[in-house]
């Protein structure tokens, strides 16, 4: 796509943090690593966000590349659409995830990254989250394409609410007799414990920050968006750079720059610049949409809408209740960290999760934002929703996009549901005042 | 006396509500949308102030103690005496707004002929008004376009074949002219008018002549009640293009959860199908809106699905709900896609299956489709209330009726005559709070 001078205007006058501008640099210099793989010849890994294993990945020098951040990319960059359709003209169903559609769209359109050069074919295949079936018949259509190795590591699902010895003795076993060895094999690099022990000490320190860039959302004002920021502050560590020292500073700046805008009770930075009053506190649940990202978040900024907690926020892995990487554990803390993933909870977790930001995080109610083609996030929604109402007495409401097909995001029917609920909890706060 | 007014821009109708202090239902007024919203919002104000008026006649009368027994049959009277005054008064107005496209092009060389056509078209209308006004005639609709159009069609045709003239040229001019003249206001000169009505009644009824001087005194000075407009909340979806800010809108979910509770209190449960939207809305013992679930990405099953099954078989919108009451076999229709029903119907007809069955049918499909958005929004709760347009058609009442025993068992369903307002009455108690909360509206440009 070539950039008109009216986007190139746009793109200029959208007011970001310095530690935006530092992931973007960031992000860049990674498409940079990965496009080049071919010259330098650094070997890649294809894997996804939920549960990654970056700490073991780094171990053999491999670079990580995620399939579903390329496609939030095609979204936000206004390509997807185009991708989606692609993927259906070769035969996917409209029903079909459209991060997987977009994906596929993108390798048939030339597989470009960011930087407009061509992303490399992995050595190798890493599914070590499986709470989305979607993901294994993802990389089987990625295996078919590039011939290449695959490993997978299977994660039970939390179906009992909680993590057994003998969950986490299974998943060590696949760890110590399929995973590493055949990564060993596939980066002809020897397994190192003690270097896995430092990726994981330099990850629990930028977890440590972005927890408590997080929780800084229960101050009012909060100083930060939960869910439309969120996305940018879980960026660098769920993504290519958990275990890095960049992650280590990214998250020392970020923990900087928003405790300064604590200190002097600053709002969220919109794109618009900085949020005018604090009127309404949510907590969200469910992805975002990423082909209308701005115009989305523009229908809460403008009324005073603030995400104080999202549960996308969690979808790589959950600290809020305490999980850090632990080093003196090494593959039994990768094996909780998988099992940890948001959607790897059960549903009467996910409610007590949600029900416990409304709580923490003095939230007026819950959002949520169901994906048309996710079936991780959306199963069990309306349940969860119904229960959280009773259970807090707060309102909710239900909107519906989808990640980034273009053709399911109505911009007035959100916008009308949106803007009633804000009324809802108007009207709520005015009665429960009258009552008092 | 002070007022408060709710309006509620629908997507097919537009209504207005006018609250007074007592939070009692003084007038109310509905017109088409259009594509102005502001005209329509403007004409359907109007048309609640009238209504209004006829409201504070009857009070006045009856606490007045003046036509005992008779305050009905001459409030009756009056309104169609009214109304007739109205659409003569209209029809003048279209009258001139059609002459007023003679200049020049295609009439340029049949002016005279066409003044001469056009002038005996509105004779014609003219003189049959009386009738159309009379008790008991049956109008269609009450709008200016529909009454006047239907008519005007049948005259041009006969009066455009006696003069030679072609048909299309006459029906061009009232084409041109119809939204002109229904986007006036019936503003100018109301007490003219409703003292003109006056006259005609007490001309023709003998009944009210012995208390004449009473009744108009009544009137007189009714007419010179001020009605000041304390506050306005509009709502609907065409609200954000209403000409007024922020502070004076509200979400029509809110809005029609409120209105219900207004009119009956105990509801718990809201449906409303309108033009576009179908609305399931949980409200509490206060009319607090606690949860709702709506249509999304796709309008089947609304309103307008049942405008275009009417164009599709031939029939006005008012004529599906009492075929399909004739139905006793309902036809399975499995499409709430607007297009494949459509496509659906065709087949059924070319398959001999009777068109009563077929609209049963569809009629049952939108009520499927209604009650899958009810129970996202928590399922239905006694007692349940069925706003919006399509509650006033029989057929999907009945459907209504039935879907809800069968998933929900014995719950009162309360269906108002008025229940097309709802939105606007919500909005116009919504005024009234903000206005007792201390919100004063902003001048306007």
């Amino acid at each position: 796509m070539t950039t008109t001078p009216n986007s190139a205007r746009a793109a200029k006058d959208v007011e970001k943090d310095a530690s935006m501008r530092k992931q973007k640099a960031m992000m860049a210099a990674h498409y940079d690593r990965l496009t080049s793989a071919p010259e330098t010849g650094e070997k890649v890994c294809d894997t996804f966000v939920p549960g990654n294993l970056n700490e073991l990945i780094r171990c053999f020098d491999l670079v990580n590349n995620l399939p579903e951040v390329n496609a939030i990319q095609s979204g936000l960059r206004r390509l997807s659409g185009g991708y989606v359709m692609e993927a259906e003209k070769i035969g996917h169903s409209e029903d079909v995830c459209t991060y997987v559609k977009s994906d596929i769209g993108m390798m048939a359109k030339g597989n470009l990254a960011p930087n407009g050069k061509p992303f490399p074919v992995p050595d190798v295949l890493l599914l070590s989250y499986t709470g989305c079936f979607t993901f294994m018949k993802w990389f089987e259509l990625l295996r078919e394409q590039y011939k290449c190795e695959t490993i997978m590591l299977h994660t039970p699902y939390m179906g009992d609410g909680k993590i057994t010895p003998n969950m986490i003795e299974y998943m060590v076993k696949q760890l110590k007799d399929e995973v590493i060895p055949k990564l060993e094999k596939i980066s002809g690099v020897k397994f190192d414990i003690d270097r896995l022990r430092e990726y994981l000490k330099q990850s629990a320190k930028a977890e440590d920050d972005l927890v408590h860039v997080l929780q800084t959302a229960k101050n009012k004002p909060s100083p930060i968006d939960s869910y439309f920021g969120g996305i940018y502050y879980i960026g660098p560590i769920f993504g290519a750079f958990r275990g890095t020292d960049d992650a280590v500073d990214y998250y020392r700046f970020l923990r900087e720059e928003v405790d300064q805008r604590l200190a002097e009770g600053k709002g969220p930075v919109t794109p618009d610049g900085d949020m005018g009053s604090e009127r309404y506190r949510l907590v969200v649940e469910g992805p975002p949409n990423y082909t209308n990202f701005r115009q989305f978040w523009k229908m809460f900024y403008e009324e005073g809408a603030v995400v104080v907690a999202s549960s996308y926020t969690k979808v790589g892995g959950v600290y809020d209740f305490g999980f850090r990487h632990d080093p003196d554990k090494p593959l039994e803390t990768l094996a909780e960290y998988c099992l940890n993933v948001y959607t790897n909870r059960s549903l009467p977790m996910r409610i007590d999760m949600l029900l416990n930001y409304l709580d923490e995080y003095q939230a007026d109610g819950l959002l949520i934002n169901s994906i048309k083609s996710c079936n991780s996030f959306s199963a069990g929604q309306l349940l969860m929703m119904r229960e959280i109402e009773k259970r807090s007495g707060k309102p909710a409401a239900f909107v519906e996009s989808d990640l980034v097909d273009p053709r399911y995001f109505s911009a007035a029917n959100i916008k009308n549901r949106l803007e009633s609920y804000f009324q809802m909890i108007e009207q709520k706060r005015a009665n429960s005042r009258a009552v008092a | 006396m002070q007022t408060f007014v709710g309006i509620d821009l629908g997507s097919t109708t537009t209504k207005a509500v006018i609250l007074d202090e007592n939070r009692e239902v003084l007038g109310r007024g509905i017109t088409n949308s259009r594509s102005n919203y502001g005209t329509a919002a403007r004409v359907a104000g109007e048309e609640a102030k009238v209504d209004g008026r006829f409201t504070l006649f009857r009070r006045a009368l009856t606490e007045g103690g003046t036509l005992r027994g008779h305050v009905g049959d001459f409030m009756g009277a009056l309104e169609r005496a009214f109304r007739l005054e109205q659409f003569l008064e209209q029809l003048d107005d279209l009258e001139r707004t059609c002459e007023s496209q003679f200049k020049g092009g295609k009439f340029a060389a049949l002016e005279s002929q066409v003044r001469d056509a056009l002038g005996e078209v509105c004779k014609r209308l003219r003189d049959e008004a009386p009738e159309m006004y009379a008790p008991g005639a049956n109008r269609k609709s009450d709008f200016f376009r529909d009454i006047a159009g239907s008519r005007y069609h049948v005259h041009a045709e006969d009066v455009s074949r006696d003069a030679m003239l072609p048909y299309e040229l006459l029906l061009n001019l009232y084409d041109k002219s119809i939204i002109e003249v229904e986007n006036r206001p019936p503003s100018a000169g109301l007490s003219d008018k409703f003292l003109r009505a006056l006259a005609r009644v007490l001309a023709e009824d003998p009944t009210f002549g012995a208390e004449a001087e009473d009744v108009k005194a009544t009137i007189e000075s009714t007419l010179d009640l001020e009605l000041e407009e304390c506050y306005l909340i509009g709502t609907g979806y065409g609200r954000v293009t209403l000409p007024f800010s922020h502070e004076h809108i509200r979400s029509e979910i809110l809005c029609h959860g409120l209105g219900a509770h207004m009119m009956y209190p105990n509801t718990r449960t809201v449906l409303d199908i309108g033009g576009q939207d179908t609305k399931g809305i949980q409200v509490d013992p206060k009319g607090i809106v606690t949860n709702f679930q709506m249509n999304d990405r796709c309008a089947a099953g609304c309103g307008r699905y049942l405008g275009y099954i009417a164009d599709e078989m031939n029939m006005g919108l008012h004529e599906l709900g009492p075929m399909a009451m004739k139905s006793d076999r309902p036809v399975r229709i499995n499409s709430t896609c607007t297009v494949f029903a459509g496509a659906e119907l065709r087949d059924r007809l070319a398959l001999g299956e009777k068109r009563e069955d077929i609209l049963a049918g569809l009629h049952r499909a939108i009520i499927l489709r209604a009650i899958s958005i009810i129970s996202r929004s928590g399922g239905v709760t006694d007692e349940f209330t069925f706003t919006g347009g399509v509650a006033k058609n029989e057929a999907a009442v009945r459907e209504l009726d039935k879907v809800v025993r069968e998933n929900y068992g014995d719950v009162t369903i309360n269906i108002n005559p008025d229940s097309i307002y709802t939105g606007a009455l919500g909005a116009s108690e919504f005024a009234r709070r903000a206005y007792i909360g201390g919100a004063r509206p902003e001048a306007r440009a």
